[in-house]
């Protein structure tokens, strides 16, 4: 046979096939994901003009509701981001900024938005409101579809909280110091999972709260 | 400044803000990224610019199966040219657009930017009329059946969640409708509470009072209203009443607006009226908050949400 085109060099190559179907395909993320890390805006606790936000890591009994929302699958319903469209801020306040989710590990921006944005929800509703609305929603609004999470109402899980946030200080821009890691288990001591999701909630959005 | 010292700011030659890289080695990177794809995009078209050979049709070579061979026929030309129009359009684009390293391109578009003229435009339609509503008086306002029906469009966005739809109430949110107020319902005093909020404490008694306490006092209020009561029980819990509870509820139950204590001779009911929901509230005491809305909402917003929730107890 005639010297091989390279048409057929590298179909029959398996190898090089591989090799050259990755580096096609990766081309969209090296371009659009990766910078990402690289940002100031997306790796630091600013907001669009560059101001300082004040972020700082999950407390411990708010990181355990964030697991629980999490759990529930929340987040099958609810976005967490506000766009920047009129519509939205006029309803949930400023939209969201990536400097806001530094240290949602795994972030809960989602994009499901049959109940409303949870966002900005923090400090919206009173605790009493919260915690009559996740045991049966119905009971303050009457015309609501969200299903009733009465379990809540049982203590919550305290034992691996350390090994949580001995995680997070691994795969985020978390740093906690042992002193915290020490004093979380007694944080959520006592406490029931309704008291930390509604601790979760009544903490989202309030770094942009009452910006216009 | 100098430019490095601009630089360092994270502004450009012309002071304007930077896109945020890190370092400027990321605004390369992604402009390298994106010509040598598009570069690859149009070595690959024009390296299948063929034509059409006369004679046999070309075969590609492979063969499977025995027989089954391949045409090796030319790319059909609208699908090609369709190809480098995307080509061309997606220099046109990072061109007009941001997506060339820290370019902004020449339309100097940003989601923000886009944004923000969307408010300016509502702003520049909407604020006339809000303004108008905030210089009239508030019962002015809630007789206007156009500010009340902006004003209940609002309510329902905002206020529907604990108030109700039809302002109704629930278990713990207080009904809007029915002329009786925690704080009181005169004009101002409405539009004070949407501003700055409410809390509504009442303290835990069940300690002081034991089981027993809690129950004459239970049955003293239900009598204070009318309802159905153990009368002896009554009686005790009118001493413990004047004992305890005057100091916010009134010497005969009725209330104080200042502090938010309800009234409790009147057949509204904010937690419930049941005897077991009465003992629950002396023992466990009650805590609730009304949000303030004067930093979200804006005063002219907050006046004709007040003015609607007043509409509503027209009498």
């Amino acid at each position: 046979m005639a010297a091989k085109t390279k048409h057929e060099l590298i179909e029959r190559s398996v190898f090089l096939m591989i090799v050259l179907t990755l580096l096609t395909i990766s081309v969209g993320g090296l371009v659009e994901i990766v910078p990402l890390f690289f940002q100031k805006s997306t790796t630091s606790a600013i907001d669009q003009k560059g101001n300082q936000l004040d972020v700082k890591p999950y407390e411990p009994l708010r990181l355990v509701g964030r697991d629980i929302y999490i759990r529930e699958g929340c987040y099958n319903c609810h976005s967490q981001m506000v766009r920047p469209f009129r519509a939205e801020t006029e309803r949930y306040g400023h939209y969201s900024v990536a400097g806001e989710s530094i240290y949602d590990h795994p972030f809960q921006w989602g994009s499901k938005r049959t109940g409303p944005d949870l966002a900005r929800v923090g400090g919206r509703y009173s605790d009493e409101w919260q915690r009559a609305h996740l045991r049966n929603p119905r009971d303050v609004v009457p015309e609501s579809n969200m299903p009733a999470y009465p379990w809540l109402d049982r203590p919550a899980k305290v034992d691996d909280i350390e090994a949580k946030m001995h995680a997070l200080n691994k795969v985020g821009l978390h740093k906690y110091s042992e002193e915290e890691i020490a004093g979380a288990r007694a944080a959520v001591e006592g406490k029931t999972e309704l008291d930390a999701v509604v601790a979760y909630l009544q903490g989202l959005g309030l770094a942009l709260k009452n910006v216009r | 400044m100098t430019i490095r010292r601009l630089r360092r700011a994270g502004k450009d030659k012309k002071g304007k803000q930077m896109a945020d890289f890190v370092s400027s080695f990321w605004n390369v990177y992604v402009m390298g990224l994106v010509a040598l794809s598009l570069l690859f995009c149009v070595f690959i078209l024009a390296s299948n610019m063929t034509k059409r050979e006369e004679g046999p049709v070309q075969l590609h070579g492979h063969v499977w199966d025995e027989t089954i061979a391949e045409y090796n026929n030319p790319l059909p030309k609208w699908w090609l040219y369709l190809a480098w129009a995307t080509v061309i359009f997606s220099i046109g684009y990072l061109v007009v657009f941001p997506g060339f390293g820290n370019r902004q391109g020449i339309f100097q578009w940003s989601a923000i930017g886009q944004y923000e003229s969307e408010v300016a435009k509502a702003d520049e339609r909407y604020a006339p009329i809000f303004n108008k509503y905030l210089e009239q008086d508030l019962l002015t306002v809630a007789a206007d059946p156009e500010a009340n029906a902006m004003g209940q469009r609002m309510f329902l966005t905002y206020c529907a969640q604990c108030h109700g739809s039809a302002a109704q109430g629930a278990k713990g949110f207080p009904n809007l409708t029915d002329d009786e107020w925690l704080h009181g319902g005169e004009p101002d005093v409405v539009k004070t509470t949407i501003l700055g909020g409410r809390m509504g404490v009442m303290p835990p008694f069940g300690p002081a009072l034991g089981a027993e306490g809690v129950k004459d006092v239970a049955n003293y209020v239900r009598s204070l209203s009318g309802l159905a009561n153990d009368s002896l029980r009554a009686q005790r819990g009118q001493e413990l009443f004047a004992q305890n509870c005057v100091a916010c509820h009134g010497a005969e139950g009725k209330g104080n607006q200042a502090l938010g204590a309800p009234d409790l001779t009147n057949k509204s009911w904010l937690y419930g009226s049941s005897e077991a929901t009465i003992i629950e509230t002396v023992t466990n005491g009650r805590v609730n908050q009304m949000p303030a809305f004067k930093e979200f909402l804006g005063e002219a917003k907050v006046h004709l949400l007040a003015a609607y929730v007043l509409s509503l107890n027209k009498k």
